[in-house]
């Protein structure tokens, strides 16, 4: 019969259901233990770092994260110098970086024609490639000889009243460093930002021109607004990126052990002082506070992620309540 | 270009509110308007109607020079807002909107701002610099204007997006009332709302039009039928006809117009 052949053909084709079905269970299977996977790894992570970091954890308990004296010759090991210069270097970077960022990100989703806004997105993105070690020879022999002699001095002179200016000029500090962090994550934020605001819809911003606004005002009014929630992650990747940066860091920040006002004088980080002092630690006691650095760092970033979760979720629980969407 | 809104005496002298001459558009090498001249008059409302893609729009975005927002797009020709040409050198387009305001298809709130403030907004970036009690009875003035106070006074700080669509279209009519605009374009305005909406809308338009130049394009021939004073029959970027809205419906001239209004294409 005619009409039975495409029936026929059909069951040819596709494989019993109970295959299809075996078929579904496998994908499902190999997929979950694939996403596990990376939480083991995450779990064993941290489990390694707990174990190998264990001697200096009983050796010095909450005193290690209180502690401003890392001096190993007399084995005594705190991390509170370092994680004043991650602080405090991430955040140069980010002040720095942020309104750079959004500068960017705004000429090229606002006021760049098509043709020039790709070329320069392509050429920011491509910052993102350059290997983090060439930003530490370019910051240790140009930039960094540079900030001492034409950005410090100034500074100094202007607001040398203020403890953060006071003190020798270096090329090597932790001005520095926050410096070419700030140019090592402006592609990331800037990035980010520009992809937020281009999404932005364009009768969001017909109504603001339309109401009389200049192109700022209408910037103002109808894209930061409405990308608010893209731009906070934006920052948080920055911030991320900023708080775990090494090798780069290592090259100018100094790396000195010490707690400092002054943004001119050495300092170190929690992932600079690692890779630093890694080689030539020689005693049990003195690889295990560095492993704990390390942990300390790994917290860091997991407390820095669930915070930025935290954050986008509220400012997306105001639109939903806003808007209904 | 005039100090604000002109008083009795000027708005009887100037009947012709906004006159459009030779209007040419472009988007990029294609030509959307092909030498539209009309004028449009004084407290009245002219509809603009036409199938997709006659160039309806194009025209209304034209008036305020929004056309040119989007790249690519160019305009020659003269549009004359108590005869001063919109178009002319020097005139700062920024200047323009703020005297020539506009509705769009879709409503657009702003949705990170309560009520108030999306009424507000326009006042804000104009910078006008008003107590806080001016600056309510604007919003109060405005919100009843655009028959939608007695619904949200009690809920000003909300947020806009939390209004139903119909009440999001009057809120931005509202929004656009705020700053006192000499004339209002609306394109398509209920295009994106129910029946009741629609009708809400509408009576809107009748009240709002003793006080404003009301240009409003419509796909809705029966929409264009119940509000307007004037309607203009536009196709294929050409402006077929242009008069007294019960002539174009019950005795068109051209053989296009009467084609179009009786359903035989369109």
């Amino acid at each position: 019969m005619a009409d039975s052949i495409p029936a026929v053909r059909h069951e040819r084709a596709r494989a019993p259901v109970q295959v299809r079905l075996f078929g579904d269970r496998i994908f499902n299977t190999a997929t979950f233990i694939l996403a596990l996977s990376i939480l083991a790894l995450l779990f064993g992570l941290a489990v390694a770092l707990i174990a190998d970091s264990f001697p200096a954890i009983r050796a010095f308990g909450l005193h290690f994260f209180i502690s401003a004296d890392w001096d190993p010759v007399n084995e005594q090991y705190g991390a509170l110098p370092f994680i004043y210069g991650t602080f405090v270097s991430s955040f140069i970077a980010l002040a720095l970086a942020v309104p750079l960022s959004l500068g960017v990100a705004l000429c090229l989703s606002e006021m760049a024609p098509d043709w020039l806004s790709h070329r320069l997105g392509f050429l920011v993105d491509l910052l993102a490639a350059i290997p983090s070690v060439v930003y530490g020879l370019w910051a240790v022999f140009v930039m960094g000889p540079w900030i001492r002699d034409h950005v410090e001095p100034p500074l100094a002179h202007w607001f040398g009243w203020l403890p953060l200016f006071q003190g020798p000029k270096v090329a090597v500090g932790m001005l520095s460093a926050g410096i070419i962090l700030a140019i090592m994550i402006i592609p990331y934020i800037s990035s980010v930002c520009t992809d937020v605001f281009r999404v932005v819809p364009h009768t969001q911003r017909e109504a603001a021109l339309a109401l009389g606004a200049t192109k700022w005002e209408m910037v103002k009014t109808a894209v930061i607004p409405y990308g608010m929630t893209g731009v906070i992650g934006a920052i948080i990747l920055g911030l991320g990126r900023a708080l775990g940066e090494t090798i780069a860091v290592a090259m100018v920040i100094g790396n000195s052990a010490q707690i400092s006002a002054s943004l001119f004088k050495p300092a170190a980080t929690l992932a600079s002082v690692i890779a630093n002092e890694f080689a030539e630690a020689t005693s049990d006691l003195y690889v295990a506070a560095l492993i704990e650095l390390g942990l300390v760092l790994l917290i860091l970033g997991i407390v820095l992620n669930v915070v930025a979760r935290a954050l986008v979720l509220v400012v997306q629980q105001r639109r939903y309540r806003e808007t209904g969407k | 270009m005039g100090d604000g809104r002109g008083g009795e005496s000027a708005k009887v002298a100037m009947a012709e509110k906004l006159v459009v001459k030779n209007l040419n558009a472009y988007f990029h090498k294609n030509r959307a308007l092909h030498d539209v001249s009309l004028s449009f008059e004084q407290d009245r409302i002219a509809a603009i109607i036409g199938p997709s893609g006659c160039g309806k729009s194009t025209l209304v975005r034209c008036l305020n020079r929004m056309h040119e927002v989007v790249p690519g797009a160019t305009a020659t020709g003269e549009v004359l807002l108590d005869g001063n040409n919109i178009y002319a050198d020097g005139v700062d387009p920024v200047q323009v909107r703020r005297r020539i305001g506009m509705v769009f298809q879709k409503p657009t709130p702003f949705p990170t701002m309560s009520i108030e403030d999306n009424v507000a907004a326009g006042l804000t970036l104009n910078g006008v610099q008003i107590s806080h009690a001016e600056r309510h009875e604007v919003i109060e003035r405005s919100l009843r204007q655009a028959a939608l106070w007695e619904e949200v006074k009690d809920r000003l700080r909300r947020p806009g997006g939390s209004l139903s669509g119909g009440q999001q279209q009057r809120l931005c009519v509202a929004r656009a009332l705020a700053v006192q605009p000499e004339v209002l374009l609306m394109d398509e305005p209920c295009s994106a709302l129910d029946p009741i909406s629609t009708a809400r809308i509408e009576e809107l338009l009748l009240e709002l039009k003793s006080a404003y130049t009301i240009v409003i394009v419509t796909h809705n021939m029966q929409q264009a039928a119940r509000c307007s004073d004037m309607t203009a029959f536009m196709y294929t970027g050409d402006l077929v006809e242009y008069g007294e809205t019960k002539q174009i419906f019950t005795n068109p001239t051209r053989r296009e117009t009467e084609d179009y209004i009786t359903g035989r294409f369109g």
